[in-house]
């Protein structure tokens, strides 16, 4: 398998970052990681767990749709969409890197969203298999193999080399793009590291989460349970599960007055807020309890119906380490999957 | 990229508006020709389907198609005034132009399960609007439908949308019976007084007839309740209904009800699908 040594992964930013924007994990001050656009001598966080996942760079937290000009009664259109330039996001962990299944599935539906299909067409992901699966990591109850990581180019670290494997058409186009940096290498050491990650992983605290309890059949059923109010009883409403989740994808679409014309534009929403669904003539959903309801329902059990059984969730661990107050997706289900 | 979205508008024209009743307006809109001028429509659809209109820089919302898609002249909307967005609408003047884009969503199945059918329009107050297209296609299709019969109340004689349209085309039609009724007696109205659902009960009828119902949630809920009582089963039923929407499309999740989103997999629905889903509407 072709590979780089770890020494040499400067190198191979470098040579990526002169053709094409690219993104990597860092570190910050404060110990987590977040993905920073590539500049000379930054260093790969040994941390992939992001605070925010990949999804960023797909479906921004914000984005301008459409500007309209307005004149006396007359409104001028003006499409400001242009071809995205090409970027790379590399060290993409399994799980986020499955959370483009799901959102593809969303945003490249019949009608598809040339905004998001803009960026999945002009980006590259590189995703990097996981060696440190923390403990709120519960990827593997979705089907996700963390050593296995999907993505157009999957990258293996055993500490000493990073090899390589394109997974599709763009993908090879970058290692072929990188190739005078690779060479061949022995994956003996690789399938070590993967051995002792999937044995961390069999010893993680949620390794037996299950998720038969749920699907798009179990629809009336849980959406009746009783549990909903107790779970969702000190919910603040705050929505940082939704932001910082890799397969939330709801939005709002606002416009902006800049003094100069109008700028139409959507941003990320969340359904657990309360004016989500409020309309001029009323709210069909009140209390947070129904708000709350939706975002796991949704995920749990609605996604899964229209989706041939695919949850909305890839386990990534985020919302249970984020929430302020320890409520998460994986409390839920074990809520509900006891009768 | 895709040389279209869906997301970004069309522009239309209002060429008439027409103060309904005190604040429902029924706006005319055209499309603008190459040329400049206004005639048309912006797009075809079917009777029940919606559009979003907006007017940039106030918001975008999703209106039922108020004209008939036999209508090739122009679209129209009625509108009721109870928000923001439906504010800034009646403030507009013929001439303005707004953006469009659409249409969204299903259609009641005039083509398919109503054909043939006799049919039984109830509606309360603003819910006639989405009814109005049906019961005008269904007009200009007379021989593919049965027996067809229109009960609408509202509040007040003043309350009834379309009023001219209702006196003089649908009750002056032999082919139609049409039963209005308003909520409280009042002067120069010697018609029906009674709310929707009891009235439907009184006039008791034919159990052949397959119903659309639109109106206040609380007027189909006890409508809904009548018809059952008179016999009729949730099959022979069909509604539309109506939330909030950003996309329109099933992306933005703002109209996500069960595995159901209003905006395409609805607005029309049969009450026995209505069953399957919870009640979030």
């Amino acid at each position: 398998m072709l590979k780089i040594s770890v020494e040499k992964i400067d190198e191979l930013f470098k040579a990526i970052a002169e053709k094409q924007t690219l993104y990597i994990p860092t570190d910050r001050e404060d110990g987590a990681s977040e993905y920073k656009k590539y500049e000379d001598g930054m260093k790969l966080s040994g941390n992939l767990n992001t605070l925010r996942s990949a999804k960023d760079f797909f479906f921004p937290q914000t984005e301008n749709l459409a500007d309209f000009k307005m004149e006396g009664k007359k409104i001028e259109v003006i499409d400001i969409r242009e071809e995205a330039e090409d970027f790379v996001v590399f060290g993409v962990r399994a799980c986020d890197a499955r959370s483009f299944t799901i959102l593809d599935k969303v945003f490249l539906s019949d009608p598809v969203d040339s905004y998001y299909k803009n960026r999945r067409d002009h980006g590259t992901i590189v995703t990097m298999a996981c060696t440190k699966p923390a403990e709120t990591c519960f990827c593997q109850t979705f089907g996700i193999d963390p050593t296995e990581p999907e993505g157009d180019v999957a990258c293996w670290s055993d500490g000493e080399s990073i090899f390589f494997k394109a997974n599709t058409e763009k993908g090879q186009a970058f290692v072929d793009s990188v190739s005078g940096l690779l060479e061949d290498g022995d994956t003996t050491k690789l399938d070590e590291t993967k051995a002792k990650t999937k044995e961390i992983m069999g010893k993680l605290p949620l390794a037996n989460l299950s998720t038969e309890a749920f699907g798009g059949d179990k629809l009336m059923e849980h959406f009746k349970s009783e549990k909903w109010a107790e779970l969702s009883e000190s919910c603040l409403g705050c929505g940082t599960c939704t932001f910082v989740c890799p397969t939330c994808q709801c939005y709002d679409i606002k416009d902006f007055n800049t003094g100069n014309g109008i700028k139409r534009f959507r941003c990320w929403d969340s359904c657990m807020y309360s004016d989500f669904t409020k309309m001029a003539h009323g709210n069909i959903r009140n209390s947070q309890l129904e708000r709350f309801r939706q975002r796991f329902m949704h995920k749990l059990v609605y996604f899964p119906s229209n989706n041939n059984g695919e949850f909305g969730c890839v386990g990534c661990g985020r919302c249970m380490s984020k929430c302020p107050i320890s409520m998460n997706i994986v409390k839920v289900m074990k809520a509900l999957e006891v009768k | 990229m895709n040389a279209i979205d869906t997301l970004i508008p069309h522009i239309g024209v209002v060429t008439d508006i027409r103060q309904d009743t005190p604040d429902v307006k029924t706006f005319r809109v055209n499309a603008i020709q190459p040329d400049g001028t206004a005639s048309g429509k912006v797009f075809e659809h079917m009777p029940g389907q919606c559009a979003m209109l907006s007017i940039p820089g106030v918001g975008e919302g999703m209106f039922s198609i108020t004209s008939s898609p036999t209508n090739n002249e122009f679209m129209e909307f009625s509108i009721k005034k109870c928000g923001c967005l439906t504010s800034w609408l009646h403030a507009m003047e013929v001439g303005q132009q707004i953006t469009i884009r659409g249409p969204y969503g299903n259609n009641f199945p005039v083509e398919t399960e109503l054909k043939g059918k006799d049919l039984l329009f109830i509606a309360g107050g603003i819910g006639l609007a989405p009814l109005r297209s049906v019961i005008n296609y269904v007009r200009d299709n007379r021989e593919n439908y049965g027996d067809v019969q229109i009960i609408y109340g509202s509040r007040s004689k003043d309350d009834l949308v379309d009023y001219q349209e209702i006196i003089n085309e649908w009750e002056a039609d032999p082919n139609i019976q049409v039963n209005l009724t308003i909520d409280r007696e009042q002067e120069g109205w010697d018609g029906h007084v009674g709310f929707v659902p009891n009235y439907v009960k009184e006039l008791n009828p034919s159990l052949s007839k397959t119903v659309l119902i639109c109106g206040p949630p609380i007027m189909i809920k006890f409508t809904l309740a009548g018809l059952k009582e008179l016999g009729f089963t949730e099959t022979q039923v069909y509604t539309t209904m109506e939330l909030r929407m950003k996309c329109a499309v099933g992306k933005c999740g703002r109209c996500n009800i069960g595995d159901k989103y209003v905006c395409k997999d609805g607005p029309v629905f049969r009450f026995d699908q209505l069953d399957e889903l919870p009640d979030e509407y």
